[in-house]
Protein backbone atom coordinates (compact mmCIF):
# COMPACT_ATOMS: atom_id res chain seq x y z
CA UNK A 1 0.00 0.00 0.00
CA UNK A 2 2.63 2.20 1.24
CA UNK A 3 4.24 1.50 -2.24
CA UNK A 4 1.18 2.76 -4.50
CA UNK A 5 0.80 5.70 -2.19
CA UNK A 6 4.48 6.45 -3.34
CA UNK A 7 3.41 5.92 -7.12
CA UNK A 8 0.40 7.45 -6.97
CA UNK A 9 2.30 10.51 -5.90
CA UNK A 10 5.63 10.33 -7.67
CA UNK A 11 4.15 9.08 -11.11
CA UNK A 12 2.79 12.31 -12.55
CA UNK A 13 5.62 14.38 -11.20
CA UNK A 14 8.21 13.45 -14.93
CA UNK A 15 6.26 9.85 -16.20
CA UNK A 16 2.97 10.78 -16.37
CA UNK A 17 3.44 14.60 -15.76
CA UNK A 18 0.00 16.38 -17.04
CA UNK A 19 1.40 18.93 -19.04
CA UNK A 20 4.34 17.33 -21.13
CA UNK A 21 3.04 13.96 -21.74
CA UNK A 22 -1.09 14.34 -21.34
CA UNK A 23 -0.73 17.87 -22.69
CA UNK A 24 -3.75 19.70 -20.77
CA UNK A 25 -4.08 22.92 -18.85
CA UNK A 26 -1.61 24.51 -21.36
CA UNK A 27 -3.86 27.10 -21.55
CA UNK A 28 -3.01 28.62 -18.23
CA UNK A 29 0.79 27.52 -18.65
CA UNK A 30 0.76 30.42 -21.40
CA UNK A 31 -1.04 33.25 -19.83
CA UNK A 32 0.59 33.66 -16.07
CA UNK A 33 4.00 32.61 -16.63
CA UNK A 34 5.55 35.96 -17.68
CA UNK A 35 7.16 36.14 -14.13
CA UNK A 36 7.26 33.95 -11.02
CA UNK A 37 5.47 35.53 -8.51
CA UNK A 38 2.19 34.61 -10.15
CA UNK A 39 3.42 31.05 -11.28
CA UNK A 40 4.03 30.42 -7.53
CA UNK A 41 0.44 31.11 -6.44
CA UNK A 42 -1.48 29.73 -9.91
CA UNK A 43 0.38 26.61 -8.57
CA UNK A 44 -0.20 27.28 -5.21
CA UNK A 45 -3.98 27.67 -6.15
CA UNK A 46 -4.05 24.63 -8.48
CA UNK A 47 -2.35 21.91 -6.22
CA UNK A 48 -4.87 23.28 -3.22
CA UNK A 49 -7.80 22.58 -5.72
CA UNK A 50 -6.68 19.32 -7.05
CA UNK A 51 -5.97 18.02 -3.81
CA UNK A 52 -9.17 18.87 -2.71
CA UNK A 53 -11.21 18.31 -5.41
CA UNK A 54 -10.05 14.70 -5.36
CA UNK A 55 -10.09 13.93 -1.72
CA UNK A 56 -13.80 15.26 -1.92
CA UNK A 57 -14.88 13.35 -5.28
CA UNK A 58 -13.17 10.27 -3.75
CA UNK A 59 -15.08 10.47 -0.29
CA UNK A 60 -18.72 10.72 -2.45
CA UNK A 61 -17.79 8.08 -5.24
CA UNK A 62 -20.12 5.41 -3.90
CA UNK A 63 -22.68 8.21 -3.49
CA UNK A 64 -22.25 10.41 -6.58
CA UNK A 65 -25.49 8.85 -9.22
CA UNK A 66 -23.60 8.40 -12.45
CA UNK A 67 -26.05 10.22 -14.99
CA UNK A 68 -24.80 13.35 -12.89
CA UNK A 69 -21.85 12.74 -11.78
CA UNK A 70 -19.81 15.65 -13.91
CA UNK A 71 -22.42 18.33 -12.71
CA UNK A 72 -21.50 17.08 -9.34
CA UNK A 73 -17.63 17.26 -9.81
CA UNK A 74 -17.76 20.73 -11.40
CA UNK A 75 -19.51 21.94 -8.76
CA UNK A 76 -17.18 20.59 -5.96
CA UNK A 77 -13.79 21.74 -8.29
CA UNK A 78 -15.90 25.09 -8.99
CA UNK A 79 -16.85 25.84 -5.06
CA UNK A 80 -12.66 25.04 -3.99
CA UNK A 81 -11.56 27.66 -7.06
CA UNK A 82 -13.91 30.31 -5.78
CA UNK A 83 -12.54 29.92 -2.04
CA UNK A 84 -9.10 29.92 -3.32
CA UNK A 85 -9.78 32.87 -5.38
CA UNK A 86 -11.40 34.79 -2.48
CA UNK A 87 -8.37 33.67 -0.13
CA UNK A 88 -6.10 35.26 -3.01
CA UNK A 89 -7.39 38.57 -2.82
CA UNK A 90 -7.66 38.91 0.78
CA UNK A 91 -4.03 37.81 1.41
CA UNK A 92 -2.14 38.22 -2.16
CA UNK A 93 -4.22 41.22 -3.56
CA UNK A 94 -1.41 42.15 -5.58
CA UNK A 95 -0.43 38.97 -7.50
CA UNK A 96 -4.02 38.10 -7.28
CA UNK A 97 -5.01 41.59 -9.72
CA UNK A 98 -2.11 40.06 -12.11
CA UNK A 99 -3.64 36.62 -12.31
CA UNK A 100 -7.02 38.19 -12.69
CA UNK A 101 -9.26 35.80 -14.41
CA UNK A 102 -6.81 33.02 -14.55
CA UNK A 103 -7.53 31.69 -11.04
CA UNK A 104 -11.12 31.79 -11.81
CA UNK A 105 -10.22 29.63 -15.04
CA UNK A 106 -8.88 26.72 -12.98
CA UNK A 107 -12.87 25.85 -13.05
CA UNK A 108 -11.59 24.97 -17.03
CA UNK A 109 -8.04 23.27 -16.54
CA UNK A 110 -8.62 19.57 -18.08
CA UNK A 111 -6.25 18.55 -15.42
CA UNK A 112 -8.42 19.12 -12.79
CA UNK A 113 -11.33 17.68 -13.95
CA UNK A 114 -9.54 14.68 -15.92
CA UNK A 115 -8.30 13.65 -12.01
CA UNK A 116 -11.55 13.40 -10.96
CA UNK A 117 -12.83 11.60 -13.55
CA UNK A 118 -10.20 8.94 -14.54
CA UNK A 119 -8.77 8.74 -10.58
CA UNK A 120 -10.42 9.88 -7.83
CA UNK A 121 -13.99 8.30 -8.96
CA UNK A 122 -12.24 4.81 -8.58
CA UNK A 123 -9.84 4.90 -5.59
CA UNK A 124 -10.14 6.36 -1.73
CA UNK A 125 -10.12 9.49 -0.04
CA UNK A 126 -6.49 9.09 0.75
CA UNK A 127 -5.02 7.76 -2.25
CA UNK A 128 -6.78 10.24 -4.25
CA UNK A 129 -5.76 13.47 -2.47
CA UNK A 130 -1.98 11.98 -3.47
CA UNK A 131 -3.33 11.73 -6.87
CA UNK A 132 -4.62 15.30 -6.84
CA UNK A 133 -1.45 16.34 -4.83
CA UNK A 134 1.04 14.58 -7.64
CA UNK A 135 -0.45 16.24 -10.28
CA UNK A 136 -0.67 19.74 -8.93
CA UNK A 137 2.93 19.61 -8.17
CA UNK A 138 4.02 17.81 -11.87
CA UNK A 139 2.21 20.65 -13.34
CA UNK A 140 3.60 23.05 -10.96
CA UNK A 141 7.11 22.31 -11.89
CA UNK A 142 6.31 22.99 -15.47
CA UNK A 143 4.96 26.27 -14.25
CA UNK A 144 7.89 27.02 -12.58
CA UNK A 145 10.74 25.95 -15.43
CA UNK A 146 8.79 27.94 -17.97
CA UNK A 147 8.01 30.93 -15.54
CA UNK A 148 11.88 31.50 -14.46
CA UNK A 149 13.10 31.27 -17.59
CA UNK A 150 10.94 34.11 -19.37
CA UNK A 151 11.46 36.30 -16.17
CA UNK A 152 15.36 35.33 -16.12
CA UNK A 153 15.83 36.06 -20.11
CA UNK A 154 12.36 38.47 -20.57
CA UNK A 155 12.96 41.11 -17.87
CA UNK A 156 16.51 39.40 -16.64
CA UNK A 157 14.84 39.50 -12.96
CA UNK A 158 13.83 36.40 -10.85
CA UNK A 159 10.80 36.99 -8.53
CA UNK A 160 11.57 40.73 -9.41
CA UNK A 161 15.49 40.61 -7.85
CA UNK A 162 17.66 41.74 -10.69
CA UNK A 163 19.75 38.62 -11.55
CA UNK A 164 20.92 40.03 -15.16
CA UNK A 165 21.31 43.68 -15.29
CA UNK A 166 19.61 45.05 -18.27
CA UNK A 167 20.82 47.83 -20.81
CA UNK A 168 18.18 50.17 -20.02
CA UNK A 169 18.80 50.52 -16.01
CA UNK A 170 22.50 50.51 -17.12
CA UNK A 171 23.40 47.22 -17.46
CA UNK A 172 24.75 45.04 -20.34
CA UNK A 173 21.68 42.74 -20.58
CA UNK A 174 19.23 43.37 -23.60
CA UNK A 175 16.19 41.57 -22.24
CA UNK A 176 14.68 39.01 -25.18
CA UNK A 177 10.81 40.73 -25.58
CA UNK A 178 9.64 37.23 -27.37
CA UNK A 179 10.08 35.65 -23.56
CA UNK A 180 7.25 37.83 -23.01
CA UNK A 181 4.80 37.21 -25.03
CA UNK A 182 2.69 33.60 -25.52
CA UNK A 183 4.65 32.29 -28.18
CA UNK A 184 7.49 31.64 -26.07
CA UNK A 185 5.93 29.70 -23.73
CA UNK A 186 5.05 27.27 -26.02
CA UNK A 187 8.38 26.94 -27.31
CA UNK A 188 9.87 26.34 -24.08
CA UNK A 189 7.35 23.50 -23.59
CA UNK A 190 8.39 22.24 -26.93
CA UNK A 191 11.87 22.09 -25.73
CA UNK A 192 10.44 20.67 -22.37
CA UNK A 193 9.37 17.94 -23.55
CA UNK A 194 11.57 17.26 -26.26
CA UNK A 195 13.82 17.07 -23.13
CA UNK A 196 12.02 14.31 -21.31
CA UNK A 197 11.28 12.15 -24.16
CA UNK A 198 15.58 11.87 -24.89
CA UNK A 199 15.56 11.02 -21.45
CA UNK A 200 12.32 8.72 -21.25
CA UNK A 201 11.79 7.38 -24.33
CA UNK A 202 8.91 4.92 -22.82
CA UNK A 203 7.19 8.51 -23.24
CA UNK A 204 7.35 8.42 -27.05
CA UNK A 205 4.55 8.01 -28.73
CA UNK A 206 4.63 5.06 -32.14
CA UNK A 207 3.86 6.86 -35.21
CA UNK A 208 0.40 7.09 -35.58
CA UNK A 209 0.63 5.34 -39.24
CA UNK A 210 3.82 4.30 -41.42
CA UNK A 211 4.94 5.03 -45.05
CA UNK A 212 5.34 1.46 -46.69
CA UNK A 213 8.65 1.76 -48.58
CA UNK A 214 8.04 -0.41 -52.43
CA UNK A 215 10.94 -1.69 -53.66
CA UNK A 216 11.11 -1.69 -57.21
CA UNK A 217 11.61 -5.00 -57.85
CA UNK A 218 8.17 -5.89 -55.92
CA UNK A 219 5.19 -5.89 -57.76
CA UNK A 220 3.11 -2.89 -57.67
CA UNK B 1 -16.83 3.85 -13.18
CA UNK B 2 -16.32 1.93 -9.93
CA UNK B 3 -17.36 -1.52 -9.70
CA UNK B 4 -18.77 -1.61 -6.11
CA UNK B 5 -21.15 1.66 -6.96
CA UNK B 6 -24.81 1.22 -8.54
CA UNK B 7 -24.95 1.60 -12.44
CA UNK B 8 -27.79 4.08 -12.49
CA UNK B 9 -28.95 6.06 -9.29
CA UNK B 10 -33.12 6.24 -8.57
CA UNK B 11 -34.30 9.95 -9.06
CA UNK B 12 -34.73 10.45 -5.75
CA UNK B 13 -30.98 9.70 -4.66
CA UNK B 14 -30.22 11.34 -7.64
CA UNK B 15 -31.98 14.37 -6.58
CA UNK B 16 -31.08 14.09 -2.94
CA UNK B 17 -27.34 14.19 -3.62
CA UNK B 18 -27.48 16.82 -6.41
CA UNK B 19 -29.09 19.29 -3.18
CA UNK B 20 -26.81 18.07 -0.50
CA UNK B 21 -23.76 18.68 -3.02
CA UNK B 22 -25.02 22.11 -3.89
CA UNK B 23 -25.83 23.09 -0.11
CA UNK B 24 -22.63 22.34 1.52
CA UNK B 25 -20.75 23.37 -1.10
CA UNK B 26 -22.98 26.82 -1.13
CA UNK B 27 -22.31 27.17 2.71
CA UNK B 28 -18.80 26.78 1.90
CA UNK B 29 -18.77 29.37 -0.82
CA UNK B 30 -20.88 32.12 1.03
CA UNK B 31 -18.32 31.39 4.08
CA UNK B 32 -15.29 32.02 2.48
CA UNK B 33 -16.61 34.90 1.52
CA UNK B 34 -18.02 36.55 4.35
CA UNK B 35 -15.06 35.70 6.51
CA UNK B 36 -12.91 36.79 3.67
CA UNK B 37 -15.03 40.37 3.18
CA UNK B 38 -12.82 42.66 5.33
CA UNK B 39 -9.57 41.63 4.80
CA UNK B 40 -10.21 42.05 1.36
CA UNK B 41 -11.84 45.82 1.64
CA UNK B 42 -8.40 46.38 3.46
CA UNK B 43 -6.50 45.47 0.60
CA UNK B 44 -8.50 47.43 -1.81
CA UNK B 45 -9.17 50.63 0.77
CA UNK B 46 -4.89 50.38 0.77
CA UNK B 47 -4.74 50.08 -3.15
CA UNK B 48 -6.86 52.48 -3.88
CA UNK B 49 -4.97 55.03 -1.20
CA UNK B 50 -1.59 53.46 -2.77
CA UNK B 51 -2.88 54.92 -6.26
CA UNK B 52 -3.51 58.34 -5.52
CA UNK B 53 -0.18 58.51 -3.87
CA UNK B 54 1.61 57.29 -6.87
CA UNK B 55 -0.47 59.62 -9.13
CA UNK B 56 0.65 62.42 -7.44
CA UNK B 57 4.48 60.89 -7.85
CA UNK B 58 4.52 60.97 -4.13
CA UNK B 59 4.53 57.43 -3.38
CA UNK B 60 7.36 56.27 -0.62
CA UNK B 61 8.46 52.20 -0.78
CA UNK B 62 9.90 53.62 2.89
CA UNK B 63 6.68 54.21 5.03
CA UNK B 64 3.89 52.28 4.90
CA UNK B 65 1.10 53.24 2.81
CA UNK B 66 -1.21 54.02 5.72
CA UNK B 67 1.16 56.12 7.09
CA UNK B 68 1.86 58.11 3.63
CA UNK B 69 -2.24 58.71 3.14
CA UNK B 70 -2.09 60.24 6.69
CA UNK B 71 -0.93 63.75 4.77
CA UNK B 72 -3.78 63.09 2.38
CA UNK B 73 -7.27 65.22 3.17
CA UNK B 74 -10.40 64.04 1.37
CA UNK B 75 -12.74 66.56 0.60
CA UNK B 76 -16.22 66.90 -0.71
CA UNK B 77 -16.28 69.49 -3.65
CA UNK B 78 -20.36 70.74 -4.88
CA UNK B 79 -19.04 70.09 -8.37
CA UNK B 80 -21.72 72.86 -9.68
CA UNK B 81 -20.69 75.66 -7.16
CA UNK B 82 -16.78 74.14 -7.01
CA UNK B 83 -17.66 74.81 -2.88
CA UNK B 84 -16.11 72.52 -0.54
CA UNK B 85 -19.51 70.74 0.89
CA UNK B 86 -18.79 69.24 4.93
CA UNK B 87 -23.03 68.43 5.47
CA UNK B 88 -22.15 64.93 4.08
CA UNK B 89 -20.42 62.57 6.13
CA UNK B 90 -16.99 61.64 3.62
CA UNK B 91 -16.58 58.00 5.61
CA UNK B 92 -19.70 56.71 4.00
CA UNK B 93 -19.40 58.36 0.78
CA UNK B 94 -19.04 56.12 -2.56
CA UNK B 95 -19.74 57.86 -5.86
CA UNK B 96 -20.60 55.16 -7.62
CA UNK B 97 -23.53 54.82 -5.30
CA UNK B 98 -24.19 58.03 -5.03
CA UNK B 99 -24.22 58.49 -9.42
CA UNK B 100 -27.21 55.84 -9.10
CA UNK B 101 -28.71 57.64 -5.92
CA UNK B 102 -32.03 60.01 -6.93
CA UNK B 103 -31.11 62.88 -4.11
CA UNK B 104 -27.03 62.50 -4.17
CA UNK B 105 -27.44 62.02 -8.13
CA UNK B 106 -27.92 63.88 -11.76
CA UNK B 107 -27.95 63.05 -14.95
CA UNK B 108 -25.37 64.43 -17.36
CA UNK B 109 -27.06 65.95 -20.27
CA UNK B 110 -26.19 64.10 -24.00
CA UNK B 111 -24.24 67.37 -25.25
CA UNK B 112 -22.03 67.43 -21.73
CA UNK B 113 -21.46 63.57 -21.54
CA UNK B 114 -18.39 63.31 -23.86
CA UNK B 115 -17.02 60.47 -21.48
CA UNK B 116 -20.23 58.43 -21.86
CA UNK B 117 -21.02 58.45 -17.93
CA UNK B 118 -24.66 58.86 -18.06
CA UNK B 119 -25.00 59.94 -14.39
CA UNK B 120 -22.43 61.45 -11.82
CA UNK B 121 -23.23 62.70 -8.28
CA UNK B 122 -23.68 66.22 -7.37
CA UNK B 123 -20.57 65.87 -5.54
CA UNK B 124 -16.96 65.22 -5.95
CA UNK B 125 -14.29 63.64 -4.30
CA UNK B 126 -10.98 65.75 -4.15
CA UNK B 127 -7.66 64.47 -2.13
CA UNK B 128 -5.76 66.97 -1.11
CA UNK B 129 -1.57 67.18 -0.45
CA UNK B 130 -0.90 70.06 1.99
CA UNK B 131 2.94 71.81 2.43
CA UNK B 132 2.88 74.19 5.21
CA UNK B 133 -0.86 74.62 5.23
CA UNK B 134 -1.07 75.15 1.56
CA UNK B 135 -2.06 72.71 -0.97
CA UNK B 136 0.42 70.88 -3.17
CA UNK B 137 -0.99 68.99 -5.02
CA UNK B 138 -5.12 68.11 -6.14
CA UNK B 139 -5.80 64.63 -6.69
CA UNK B 140 -9.19 63.97 -8.85
CA UNK B 141 -11.31 60.63 -8.96
CA UNK B 142 -11.79 60.28 -13.04
CA UNK B 143 -13.87 57.68 -14.51
CA UNK B 144 -14.72 57.22 -18.38
CA UNK B 145 -15.47 55.03 -20.85
CA UNK B 146 -12.47 53.84 -23.11
CA UNK B 147 -13.06 51.34 -26.02
CA UNK B 148 -14.79 48.70 -24.18
CA UNK B 149 -15.02 49.16 -20.18
CA UNK B 150 -14.92 52.59 -17.96
CA UNK B 151 -11.35 53.25 -16.81
CA UNK B 152 -11.22 54.47 -13.29
CA UNK B 153 -8.11 56.54 -12.24
CA UNK B 154 -6.84 59.43 -10.26
CA UNK B 155 -5.64 62.91 -11.92
CA UNK B 156 -2.75 64.38 -9.90
CA UNK B 157 -3.05 68.33 -10.12
CA UNK B 158 0.11 70.63 -9.14
CA UNK B 159 -1.29 73.49 -7.07
CA UNK B 160 -2.05 75.85 -9.82
CA UNK B 161 -4.21 74.17 -10.66
CA UNK B 162 -3.48 73.27 -14.07
CA UNK B 163 -0.29 71.60 -14.41
CA UNK B 164 -0.29 67.90 -14.35
CA UNK B 165 1.50 65.93 -12.09
CA UNK B 166 0.55 62.25 -12.79
CA UNK B 167 -2.09 60.05 -13.90
CA UNK B 168 -2.96 56.56 -12.92
CA UNK B 169 -5.38 53.99 -13.68
CA UNK B 170 -6.69 51.32 -11.15
CA UNK B 171 -9.24 49.77 -13.31
CA UNK B 172 -10.19 49.12 -17.05
CA UNK B 173 -11.01 46.28 -19.25
CA UNK B 174 -9.03 47.90 -22.27
CA UNK B 175 -7.54 45.02 -24.73
CA UNK B 176 -4.40 43.74 -23.43
CA UNK B 177 -1.03 44.51 -25.08
CA UNK B 178 -2.84 47.86 -26.64
CA UNK B 179 -5.26 50.04 -24.96
CA UNK B 180 -4.29 48.29 -21.36
CA UNK B 181 -0.53 49.91 -22.59
CA UNK B 182 -2.84 52.94 -20.61
CA UNK B 183 -0.71 51.58 -17.28
CA UNK B 184 2.58 51.64 -19.14
CA UNK B 185 4.73 53.63 -16.37
CA UNK B 186 7.05 55.20 -19.80
CA UNK B 187 3.27 56.38 -21.16
CA UNK B 188 1.93 57.56 -17.37
CA UNK B 189 5.14 59.69 -17.35
CA UNK B 190 5.01 61.41 -20.78
CA UNK B 191 1.62 62.69 -18.66
CA UNK B 192 3.64 64.99 -15.81
CA UNK B 193 3.66 68.71 -16.71
CA UNK B 194 1.65 68.96 -18.92
CA UNK B 195 -1.30 71.44 -19.11
CA UNK B 196 -4.56 71.30 -18.68
CA UNK B 197 -6.48 74.64 -19.48
CA UNK B 198 -5.49 77.07 -22.64
CA UNK B 199 -5.30 80.60 -22.43
CA UNK B 200 -8.93 80.53 -22.37
CA UNK B 201 -9.57 78.60 -19.25
CA UNK B 202 -10.61 75.68 -21.86
CA UNK B 203 -9.52 71.76 -21.19
CA UNK B 204 -7.52 71.35 -24.38
CA UNK B 205 -5.57 69.02 -22.55
CA UNK B 206 -5.23 65.56 -25.71
CA UNK B 207 -4.43 62.13 -26.46
CA UNK B 208 -2.66 62.30 -29.76
CA UNK B 209 -2.48 60.25 -32.87
CA UNK B 210 1.36 59.26 -33.36
CA UNK B 211 3.75 61.21 -31.81
CA UNK B 212 3.90 64.66 -30.63
CA UNK B 213 6.17 67.16 -31.85
CA UNK B 214 8.16 68.62 -29.33
CA UNK B 215 10.09 71.77 -30.69
CA UNK B 216 7.13 73.87 -29.92
CA UNK B 217 8.45 73.62 -26.58
CA UNK B 218 10.29 76.88 -26.34
CA UNK B 219 9.51 80.47 -25.99
CA UNK B 220 7.21 82.17 -23.34
CA UNK B 221 3.59 81.11 -24.60
CA UNK B 222 3.35 77.18 -24.06
CA UNK B 223 2.67 75.57 -27.76
CA UNK B 224 0.06 72.78 -28.48
CA UNK B 225 2.97 70.18 -27.61
CA UNK B 226 2.32 71.45 -23.88
CA UNK B 227 -1.36 70.12 -23.98
CA UNK B 228 -0.51 66.91 -25.92
CA UNK B 229 0.19 63.37 -25.17
CA UNK B 230 1.79 60.78 -27.55
CA UNK B 231 -1.00 58.52 -28.61
CA UNK B 232 -0.75 54.33 -28.22
CA UNK B 233 -0.18 52.22 -31.14
CA UNK B 234 -3.00 50.30 -32.08
CA UNK B 235 -5.56 52.16 -29.21
CA UNK B 236 -7.14 55.16 -30.78
CA UNK B 237 -10.03 54.59 -29.15
CA UNK B 238 -8.84 54.44 -25.90
CA UNK B 239 -7.27 57.30 -26.25
CA UNK B 240 -9.85 59.07 -27.53
CA UNK B 241 -11.57 57.66 -24.36
CA UNK B 242 -8.93 59.47 -22.17
CA UNK B 243 -9.12 62.63 -23.70
CA UNK B 244 -13.34 62.72 -23.18
CA UNK B 245 -12.72 61.70 -19.54
CA UNK B 246 -10.29 64.41 -18.50
CA UNK B 247 -11.30 66.75 -20.45
CA UNK B 248 -15.39 65.91 -19.07
CA UNK B 249 -13.80 65.86 -15.45
CA UNK B 250 -12.05 69.45 -15.77
CA UNK B 251 -14.51 71.15 -17.67
CA UNK B 252 -17.52 72.91 -16.64
CA UNK B 253 -19.64 70.14 -15.59
CA UNK B 254 -16.73 68.04 -13.96
CA UNK B 255 -14.58 69.59 -11.54
CA UNK B 256 -13.96 73.23 -13.85
CA UNK B 257 -15.67 75.55 -10.99
CA UNK B 258 -13.77 73.68 -8.44
CA UNK B 259 -10.48 73.98 -10.03
CA UNK B 260 -11.22 77.72 -11.42
CA UNK B 261 -11.85 78.59 -7.97
CA UNK B 262 -7.93 77.39 -6.49
CA UNK B 263 -6.54 78.79 -9.63
CA UNK B 264 -8.03 82.59 -8.71
CA UNK B 265 -6.52 81.48 -4.59
CA UNK B 266 -3.39 80.90 -6.46
CA UNK B 267 -2.75 83.31 -8.51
Amino acid sequence: MASKAKQVLLRPLIDENPITLQILGICSALAVTTSLLPSLLMSLSVITVIAFANASIGALRHHIPTNIRIIVQMTIIASLVIVADQMLKAFAYESSRQLSVFVGLIITNCIVLGRAEAFAMKNSVGLSFLDGLGNGIGYSLILILVASTRELFGSGTLLGYTILPSVSTGGWYEPNGLMLLPPSAFFIIGLIIWAIRSWKREQVEGPEFRIRHVHRTEEM
Amino acid sequence: MSPDSKPIAGIGKTLTVAMLVSLVCSLIVASATVLLRPLQAKNETLSRQQNILAAAGILRADQSVAEQFKRVEMRLVDLATGEYSDDIDLSKYDPQAAARDSVLGVNISAENDIAGLKRRGKHGVVYLVKHDGRIRYIILPVRGYGLWSTMYGYLALERNANTIAGLRFYQHGETPGLGAEIDNPDWLAQWTGKYVYDTDGKPVIEVIRGKVIADSISGATPGDAEYQVDGLAGATLTGRGVTNMLRYWLGADGYGPYLARIWDEHS
